[in-house]
Formats: structure tokens, sequence, C-alpha cells
């Protein structure tokens, strides 16, 4: 087995992330599609890291965890808000960008 | 696993077997993720999908990030994201009926599209073999990139230190609220009932002249139909009241027709049944939608933190 | 000196428009005095140029550039020549005297003072125009007295036709304006410069084509200026003004500036014998029609105005047949400024005398109760017609001589023209002499509705029981300014005529010429006095021997057309006002559909169109991810295809 498969199991859970953004509209679950396709993106790197013999694919992925943890705890906490003032964690709810 | 690694141009059948057996249950758990109603659920497929992610990780020579993909993810981020779904309200089950016209259609397409653009890519690109971390690895996984990270990578390493302490203190700005007036008093408060004139008296006590007095138990009024005033929103919200049985009702009105037989007075109409209740309720949520005002919503949301602390 | 001939004017209006209630009592001798005093500065000039030599008389001053513009220069200068010392003898003079009339004739008028203020105002424009030594400038005065006439006409605007009467003479005189602004572009182009020297000394030099368009262009400021077929229609309404006015500005000085500009612009005509075809034209029409309209007239001062139109028809005339004529132009310009302004003073003073009157037919016999009025009149009348001896009698026959001398069958067409004016002037000028000062007095008996226009309401006078006025003289301070004129209507035709001297006066300026008449001087004199005669005879046959019917008969059909002018408003309102419209209504109806229609259309469909667009922003975040997606898809898209490719 070639290690590429690694890379086509990471494009096959990107892509179901991403439609997970695009159809729920609890934006919790939103969050969690937004994990899963930066986990995606992660095993991509470790498994280019593997394959060129070298750890800079790991430094990234680390940095990709890391980030992603900032986003976590800012985004939840952007929920948090918009559900106290809201009562709604729909993000279709929070559609004031239109007319 | 060091020696799995290190081969040079396929991996160990075993390797094999275990991609294709975790592979698709990764996959089914991002699948979990997407297509469950309850949120709860799709963050528990979520986590699976992790650990086995983990798993890969740890497949692929990177045994620390492994061993930080379970703590930080599953453990850290995962526990930050149930418990943000507690605070919102665990036991809402999302409808997955679309309201955007053709976006289901759209999302579709757009995801087929790009899965398919992403694997024919791949598959161009000519994998001639692979090295293996065997080398890079040589004196420690944790060593050699802890190396990388304080030499090659250190300044990055820093700023994303910065990043992550700004996170820190911007998400304890953004959920803190500073109370920028004084607390009304009891007697502030019942001035302003009056002047409100909605609801002057102190609402009901959940539970009154009931068979429980507990909190999802909505109070009897004298004509003994329950009240809904008397149980929290949010339980309200969750339609989790839990009816005073139309037994007791008809009983209840039972004793007030022989007590009206026998002073002679005219025929008391019986409390009505939960059918029509249940449509006042809905009318009364209406109005309470349409004339509600923003204090009352947000005293809710406070009484609720509250409980939920 | 020579600003200040402009300057002391100008310095009355300012001081009595801008000074206030307080001026109210003084304000009008103060204007008088400063006309007095232009009217010395004007004599003193002339003294001082009587002193050099015939050729070294013109004088030039420069007060300031005006535009020093590379390549346009534009200087307040003045130039005071013989010809410009004529008119401002003229209109210093006769301006004091209207001035003094009009002490008299003003005295119970409320704006008394705004009514001596613009009078200095017009002054100071006229005497600009005349003195300017550039078409610039002159232009300036030409707008000036083109204010100042509207503002005089206007004077009593409370009366909505006097308002509308000013509109009018303003908007015709715009039509003239414009043509004098498209001369001087012309010329500007043609000489590259507008002053006078230059320009009419290199006008021998320039394309006929080019003089022509210049030639007909002053020619049509003239006519608006002038009150000259086709821009005549405003001069008759323009009686609507106070009399004196209309004795200034309608007939003596303004409404001849047309005939200086025509002088002034000379050697331009002889380069451009084709315009001054036209011009001789436009001068034999106008000469009739007013003299036609002037006969039909009940008003007095409506048959002076066609009176006046028609002898400025000579001047114009005159002015078109070249250096034969300028002088003889300007001589009948002078002595129609004496007898004119004469004339119209004392049907001001009939006016005074007759509660305002200034129906014809409701006078009658005023010769008693009006004697000095009467006198002066009477001597103005027959300076007008050319009794022999009188003023009007030199200078008419003169120009008739120049009209034969013209030459050829256009010489003979023009002699027989002005001989048949000659004769219209004497039967139309005897009428009104007839029916104002001799006959019954018909102003006794109450006057009853006009057939003719029975839907004209009887004035308010006159409703009730009928009060007949009281013709009484008027003051001395009238009727001295008539007497002064009438003085100049006697004489001054005489002392022009002896030995040449007014000819040689003007030479210099305007040149002349002996026309070769094929009519023998005492011939044409002879033919005059017949004409004089016959038309005399004519009105005494028609107004003398039978009474003066108190209502105007119907008339034939050209004594209605006459009345109304000859039509001359309908056939504006026809041709041009309903012209106008249609035009107007097409340009609006292109400007709605076509224009708007464009506009709006781009509007809308912009607006239609970002109607859909905006439907894209929905304003959920989900469309947009699915937007941000498919994006991402098309790069990956094309990024595999480039390395496809």
């Amino acid at each position: 087995m070639s290690p590429i498969n690694y890379v086509y199991l990471a494009a096959l859970l990107f892509t179901i992330g991403a439609a997970g953004v695009l159809i729920r509209r609890n934006a919790i679950v939103v969050f969690m599609c937004i994990e899963l396709m930066l986990n995606a993106a992660n095993l991509t790197l470790v498994a280019f890291s593997r394959m060129h013999g070298n750890l800079d694919g790991q430094i990234m992925a680390f940095f990709v965890m890391v980030v992603a943890a900032a986003e976590v705890v800012v985004g939840l906490a952007i929920i948090v808000m918009l559900y106290r003032s809201r009562h709604s964690a729909s993000v279709d709810d929070a559609s004031l960008m239109k007319l | 696993m060091n020696a799995l690694a290190a081969t040079a141009t396929a991996t160990s059948t075993g390797e094999a077997v275990q991609f294709w057996v975790l592979g698709t249950v990764a996959v089914l758990g991002g699948l979990g993720t997407v297509l469950l109603r309850r949120a709860v659920h799709s963050a528990l497929c979520l986590a699976g999908t992790m650990i086995i992610l983990a798993l890969f990780y740890l497949a692929n020579g990177a045994y620390f990030l492994g061993v930080v993909q379970i703590v930080v993810y599953t453990g850290a981020v995962m526990m930050l994201f149930l418990f943000v779904l507690m605070l919102v309200g665990v036991s809402h089950a999302d409808s997955l009926r679309e309201t955007l016209k053709g976006q289901r259609w759209l999302a579709a397409a757009c995801a087929l599209g790009v899965g398919i653009l992403l694997i024919t890519g791949i598959g161009q690109v000519s994998v001639g073999g692979f090295n293996g971390l065997g080398a890079a690895n040589a004196e420690g996984n944790v060593p050699a990139l802890a190396s990388l990270l304080f030499t090659k990578y250190v300044v990055a390493f820093e700023v994303v230190g910065a990043l992550l302490t700004v996170a820190a203190v911007g998400a304890t700005l953004l959920t803190h609220r500073e109370r920028v007036e004084k607390n009304k008093s009891q007697r502030e408060q019942a001035e302003e009932r009056v002047r409100e004139g909605k609801q002057v008296t102190p609402l009901p006590a959940p539970g009154v002249y009931a068979r429980h007095n507990a909190n999802d138990r909505p109070a009897l009024l004298p004509d003994g139909t329950p009240s809904e005033l008397s149980v929290s929103r949010t339980l309200r919200d969750r339609g989790q009241i839990r009816e005073v049985n139309a037994e007791q009702l008809a009983q209840l009105a039972a004793i007030e027709q022989r007590t009206a037989e026998y002073q002679g007075r005219a025929t008391y109409p019986g409390p009505k049944d939960p059918g029509e209740r249940a449509a006042d309720r809905a009318q009364d949520a209406a109005d309470r939608a349409e004339g509600g005002g923003q204090d009352t919503a947000a005293g809710q949301a406070s009484e609720r933190e509250e409980a939920t602390k | 000196m020579i600003g200040l001939l402009v300057g002391v004017p100008l310095l009355g209006a300012a001081v009595l428009l801008l000074g206030g209630r307080r001026l109210d009592r003084s304000g009008h001798w103060l204007a008088t005095l400063l006309a007095a005093v232009s009217f010395v500065i004007g004599a003193v000039l002339f003294a001082s140029m009587l002193g050099e030599d015939a050729e070294s008389r013109a004088m030039h001053s420069k007060l300031f550039s005006w535009v020093p513009v590379e390549g346009f220069q534009a200087d307040m200068a003045f130039q005071l020549d013989q010809l410009s010392m004529t008119f401002v003898l003229l209109i210093t003079g006769v301006g004091t005297l209207i001035h003094l009339y009009s002490v008299g004739y003003m005295e119970h008028d409320p704006k008394r003072r705004r009514f001596f203020a613009y009078l200095n105002l017009f002054l100071a424009a006229m005497l600009l125009l005349v003195l300017a030594d550039n078409f610039l400038l002159l232009y300036v005065g030409w707008e000036g007295v083109g204010l100042a006439s509207y503002l005089l006409i206007g004077f009593w605007q409370h009366k909505p036709s006097a308002a509308t009467a000013a509109k009018k003479a303003f908007l015709v005189n715009r039509v003239g304006d414009a043509g004098l602004a498209i001369a001087i572009f012309l010329m500007f182009t043609t000489f590259g410069t507008f002053a006078f020297a230059p320009v009419l000394s290199a006008a021998g030099e320039a394309s006929e084509g080019k003089l022509t368009a210049i030639g007909l262009m002053l020619l049509l400021a003239a006519c608006g200026k002038s009150a000259q077929v086709p821009l005549q229609s405003w001069l008759g309404d323009a009686m609507e003004g106070p009399t004196p006015v209309s004795a200034l500005i309608h007939a003596a000085t303004m409404v001849t500036a047309g005939v200086y500009l025509i002088t002034r612009s000379g050697a331009i005509f002889n380069g451009a014998p084709d315009a001054q075809l036209v011009v001789v034209i436009v001068g034999a029409v106008t000469l009739l029609f007013g003299a036609i309209v002037g006969c039909a007239k009940d008003d007095i001062k409506k048959a002076l105005a066609g009176s006046t139109m028609s002898q400025i028809g000579y001047m114009i005339l005159a002015a078109g047949l070249g250096p034969i004529g300028y002088a003889f132009a300007i001589m009948h310009l002078v002595t129609h400024g004496f007898f004119k302004a004469g004339l119209f003073l004392g049907a001001g003073s009939v006016m005074h005398g007759m509660n305002d009157e200034v129906d014809m037919r409701r006078y009658g016999g005023l010769r008693k109760h009006m004697p000095v009025t009467f006198v002066t009149f009477g001597l103005g009348y027959l300076a007008i017609i050319g009794f022999p001896g009188l003023s009007g009698f030199f200078s008419k026959d003169q120009i008739i001589e120049a009209a034969f001398g013209k030459g050829g069958t256009e010489g003979w067409i023009l002699g027989a023209v002005t001989l048949l004016g000659a004769a219209i002037t004497a039967y139309y000028m005897t009428r009104v002499m007839l029916m104002t000062f001799f006959g019954e007095e018909r102003w006794r008996k109450a006057p009853t509705p006009s057939p003719a226009e029975p839907d004209v309401e009887p004035a308010a006078e006159t409703r009730g029981a009928y009060a007949p006025p009281h013709p009484h003289e008027s003051p001395k301070i009238m009727t001295i300014p008539m007497i002064v004129l009438a003085f100049g209507s006697v004489f001054a035709g005489g002392l022009f005529k002896a030995g040449e001297s007014f000819v040689g006066w003007l030479e210099p300026v305007t040149q002349f010429e002996h026309g070769h008449s094929p009519v023998s001087a005492t011939a044409v004199t002879a033919a005059t006095i017949v004409a004089l005669v016959l038309g005399v005879g004519a009105a005494y046959l028609q107004y003398g021997r039978k009474p003066v019917p108190a209502l105007a008969p119907r008339g034939s059909l050209l004594t209605r057309a006459a009345r109304r002018d000859l039509l001359q408003d309908d056939f504006n309102h026809v041709v041009l006002v309903s012209g106008g419209t249609h035009l107007t209504r097409s340009l609006v109806y292109v400007d709605n559909k076509v224009v708007d229609g464009a506009v709006n259309g781009t509007a809308a469909s912009f607006g239609g169109l970002s109607g859909r667009l905006r439907r894209l922003q929905n304003g959920f975040a989900r469309s947009y991810a699915v937007s941000m997606f498919g994006g991402a898809a098309v790069l990956i898209a094309a990024t595999l295809l480039m390395r496809a490719v």
C-alpha cells in the first residue's frame, strides 16, 4: 500500500467537512466540520512528511493544531455571545448583512 | 513502528489492513458528524474520527503529533465543544430541512466537484516510493521536532504563542459581561412591573396545587388549568413541560361540579381539555414573541445561565 | 473730461438709487442739475473742439485697461469726434430739458426719485454708447440703455400693461442685442480687435462676405434698438411709460442708437453693398409701416410712436444710402430729436390737462384752453411735416433728394417711397393736430362704449356720472422746455442747412459725396411740397371739414389692420410664439421620452440587474460559503487544467 492512500483519505474527509459546513445550520456543528477539514489537512501534512522523509510537515501540522485551538476558543466564544443575544445558534439567523 | 516507517517503497500489510479498517471508520465518523441531527452525536462522531486520525499519525511516524492530537483535540477542544453544547441546549435536535433555496444542491455539487477534482489531482501526481522518517527520527521524534521548532521555526513558534495568548484573552473578553448598571432593587422591580402593567403580581411558582412540586410541573390555577408562566422559559422553549394529566383535571372538575350543585350555583364550565390548552399555549407563545421585550428575554437567559451553573 | 460726461449722470443715478428716502424731496433737482452739468461739459468740449482744425477734432481718452488679455484688448476708452459730439449735445441738451419737464410732470408721483435716477442712468448709458471708442464698450452702453428703457417703460409696473410692455421691449431688444454681440464676435475673428479706428480702417481689406455678415448683424441690432421692421413691435407698447420717457428715450435719443451704429460702422457698410441694400429696404418698409400705423391710431402717444418709427425709417434709409446719406441721416436725427421730443412733451402736456386721457377722439378744440401747448405742438407739427423753412423741411428734403440720388431704378423707387412717406406724414400729423386742438370739444360729453371693441370696459372714472375734465395749461416748468424745443424745431434745420455747415462738420467722420440725382433739387423740393399739400388736404377733408366721430368707425380692412399695428403682434404670435411653443413642446417630448427614457431606462436596467444581483447577497453565511467553495473548486480545476496543458 502506498502512503498516498492517506492523502486520498484526507481529501475525502476534507470534502465531507466542507459539505457539512455548507449544509448544517447549527453554528457548533459547522465549527466541528471546520475542525474536520483542518484535521484532514493535517493528515496530508503528516503523510507528506513521511513521504519526503523530513519533519517540516509535522511542524506545519503542529502549528495548524495550535492555530485551530486558538480559533476554536475565539469561535466558540463568539457562538456563546450570539446565543446570548439571539437565543439561537443557527448561522441563518445571523443574516443581518442583507438589506 | 520505527522499522515500519523506514520502509522504502510500500508499507507493511499490517498497516494496510489498519488503514482500510480505520479509514472506513474515519469516513463513517465524518459522515456522521455532518449528517446526525443532534449536535452531541455529531461531536462524538468527530471525536471518534479524531482518535482514528491520531492513530494514523502514529502510523506515519508522527508520534508527538499523535499524542497531541489525542490530548489537545480529542481532550480539550472536543471537551470545549461539548461544554458549549451544554450551554446552548443539549437536547435540541437540529431540523435537517433546508431553508435556503438550492443550497443543498449547490453544496452537494460543490463538494462532489471538489472531491473529484482533488482525487483526480492526487491521482495525477506520480509517487515513486517514499523516503520514510527513519533518518529524521533517528534520535527520537520529539527531540527532532524540538530541535526544528526551536531553531528553524522559532519565530513562528513565538508568534503562535502570542496568538494563543491573544485568543485566550479575546475569548475571555467576549464572553465576559460587565454589569454596567446597578442591580435593580426589589422595589424598583416592583415599580417597573406596575408601570408596564403586564404581569403585576410575581410569577406563580411551579407545582402549586399540583401533586408534584417539580420544576417542570406547571402550577394549577384555581380553575384547574395549568399556568404556563410558572415554568421556566428555558423548559418551555425546549418543550419539557410535564402536563398535569387529564385524569386529575377531570377529578378536579368533578369536585367543582359537586360543590356547585351543593351550593346551588351555576354550573362550572369545567377546565379546558389538554388539546385546547396546547392551542392556547401556542397562542400565548405567539403573543409573547410579538410583544415580548428584549428585557424578559435577557432575564430568561441569565436565569438559564444560573440554572446551568 | 470726457469721462466726466458719463460719470456725472452715473453718479446721479448711484446717489439717487442708494441715497434712500432722504433724497425724495430734493433728488429730482439733483438729477436735473447733474444732467445740466453734463450738458455744460459737453458744450465746453464742443467749444474747444470748434477751436481745432476739422481733421484733428477727434479726442481720445483712455481711462483704464478693461480686459487686458493677450490677444484680446478691451479698453475703457472714449472717443469724442464730431459724430459723438452731435449726439452728446443732443442727448444732454434734450435730456436736460426733459429732466426739467419731468420735475413738473412727475410732481405727484410717489416714486419720483427712482424715476429721476433711471433718467440719469439712461443718460449715462446713452453717453457711454456714443462715446465708446470700441464696439465692446458700445455694447455696454447699448445694454445700459436697454436696461434703462426697460425700467422706465415698466415704471408704473403696478399696471399689468406697463409691466408687459416693458418685458416685450426687453425681449425684442434681446434679439437685436444678440445681433450686435454676433457682429462683435465676427469683428474680432475678422480683424482681431473691436476698437473703432483699426476695425474701420481695415474694413476695406476684409472680404465682402464677412463684411456683409457683420453688416447684417449690425442691422439686426439697429432694428432691435430703433424699432425697425421686423423688430418694431415693442415701440408702440413702450408708450406705457411716462410721457417724458417716451419723449427722451423712445423718440429723441435711444431709438436713434441704431442710426448711430450704422453711421459709425459706415466703413463696413460701404464695403458691403448687399448689406446696404437690406438696410435701405428695411428703412423704406419701416417708413411706410410706421406712417400707416400712425394714421390709424386714436391714442395720441401711439400715433406719435408710429410717426417715430416712420421717421427713423427715413434715417435708416438715409444711412443705408452710404456716404451720400450719412450726414443727412444724422441731421434728420437731430432735427427729429427736437421736434419729436417737443411733440411728445406737448402730448404729455395735453394728457396732463385732460386727466391722462390719451384717446384723441376724446379731445378736440383744446387750442383755446392750452395756448402754449398748442403753439409749441403746432410748431413741432409744422416741422415734422416739412413745412418750408422749418427744420423738418430741410432735413427730410435732403433725404428725399439723396434717395433719388442713389441712382437707377432703386433711386426712383426710394424717392417715390420717401415722397409717399412725406405725404402720409403730413396726413397723419394733420389728423393728430386737428383731432386734438381743433373742432368740437368732444370731451364735454360722456363716452359711449366703442362698437369696435364692445367688450372693453369703460374706464373707471367714466362709469357713474361723467365729470368732464378741465383742460388747463401746464405749469411753466413744463412749458419752458416745450418752448425751447419748439425753437429748435423751427431753426435747427435752417441752421444746419445754411452753407452746408452740418454736412461739413460731420464730413471728417462720415465722408460725404453728392448723389447724382436724375431730378433736380428744385424739382424734388417742389414734389415734396406737393406731397405735403396733398397729405394735409386729405386730412383736412376728412377731419377738419366733418366732425370727428366720438367713437372710432369700423373703417376699412387696412385701417383695422393698422389699428392692430398692421398685425405685427399677430404675426409674431403665430410665427414666433406658436412656433416656439411647438418647438419647445416637441423638445419637451423628446426630452421626456428619449433623453429621460434613456436615462431612466439605464437606471431601471441597472436597478433591475442589481435587484437580481442583490438576491445573491442574502446575508446567509452559508450561501457565501457556497460561493467561496465553488470558487475554490474553480481554482483547483484551473490549476489542474494548467498543469495538464
